[in-house]
């Protein structure tokens, strides 16, 4: 019976996969050409690379919103109810060569988050993309035991986590004047795209590296 | 066109494993290795903005996650059969 049931589910979905398949396959060409359009436009953008000038420029509305979402993520694990535990939330087993090899480690990665963002306006790169490295290096200095877990963030880490989202909404208030939404003055473009990338990629790796700091080891209450 | 078919086949292989092992943590791993091979496979596809996401994000930090979620699962079956 049991077998009879897993062969079932198991044709049901592979003729469901081929039907998706087929289907994508058979989609018209589509009518719009977007490639063309962010190309045609990359010179309004104030950036060079073509992905950054569509997150941080066309389409700056949804990164907008997926840096609240991250942020409120993050709030709701802080409203989960934690205890902190006495021992210091270190892990036990920390060993000196990961301690130091951490220690080197860390400020390289900072250095190749900076490159990440900077290089964003011209070629693969950007604000996610910094923000992960900094996450990394937060998680990687917690498991080395040299950063304690986040069970009460302090007001510089709120103010930290929440720069990235207020200074886009203040950039899109401010822009609010000309009529339009998060449209920027042509001379200015540059500027305002590295500004909001910067506080973004510190929100975002305080967010992510949070994510994992404040559930681990003080842990969530049983 | 030999290393796309191998990525794919890769790909597909370790999905499959990480789906059907009984073993969590053995599952978190394969799901790592899944991520990074993705990383390759959106590299081969002319999106290193994506790779660099996938790498990052993907594979290292939610295979953190999962790694610290399974070591709190099996903290807490100790506890309970002591």
């Amino acid at each position: 019976m049991r077998t009879l049931l897993n062969v079932t589910v198991l044709f049901l979905a592979s003729a469901f996969g081929l039907a998706l398949g087929w289907l994508i396959l058979d989609l018209p060409v589509a009518a719009v050409r977007l490639p063309e359009q962010v190309t045609a436009q990359l010179e309004m953008s104030g950036v060079v690379h073509p992905v950054t000038a569509v997150l941080l420029n066309f389409r700056g509305y949804d990164t907008l919103l997926e840096i609240a979402v991250l942020l409120l993520a993050l709030l709701g694990i802080l409203a989960l109810p934690r205890h902190v535990s006495d021992h210091q939330h270190r892990p036990s087993s920390a060993n000196p060569v990961l301690q130091t090899l951490t220690r080197v480690l860390a400020p390289l990665m900072l250095l190749v988050a900076g490159y990440v963002l900077w290089a964003g306006a011209h070629r693969p790169g950007g604000a996610f993309q910094a923000g992960a490295v900094l996450a990394g290096a937060g998680v990687l200095l917690h498991l080395a035991g040299l950063l304690p877990a986040w069970a009460t963030p302090g007001r510089t880490l709120r103010a930290g986590l929440a720069v990235g989202l207020l200074v886009f909404i203040a950039v899109a208030v401010a822009l609010m004047a000309q009529g339009t939404l998060l449209q920027y003055p042509l001379s200015w473009a540059g500027a305002l795209i590295l500004m909001i990338e910067a506080s973004l990629t510190l929100s975002l790796g305080l967010i992510l590296a949070g994510l994992y700091l404040v559930l681990t080891d003080s842990g969530v209450q049983k | 066109m030999i290393f796309d078919l191998l990525l794919v086949a890769a790909l597909l292989w370790s999905a499959v494993q990480a789906l059907t092992t009984p073993d969590l943590f053995r599952a978190v791993v394969l799901f790592i290795i899944f991520g990074l091979l993705m990383a390759l496979a959106w590299a081969r596809l002319d999106a290193p903005d994506i790779a660099l996401a996938e790498a990052a994000i993907g594979a290292g930090l939610t295979g953190a996650l999962l790694l610290d979620a399974v070591a709190h699962l099996h903290k807490k079956r100790r506890e309970q059969s002591p």
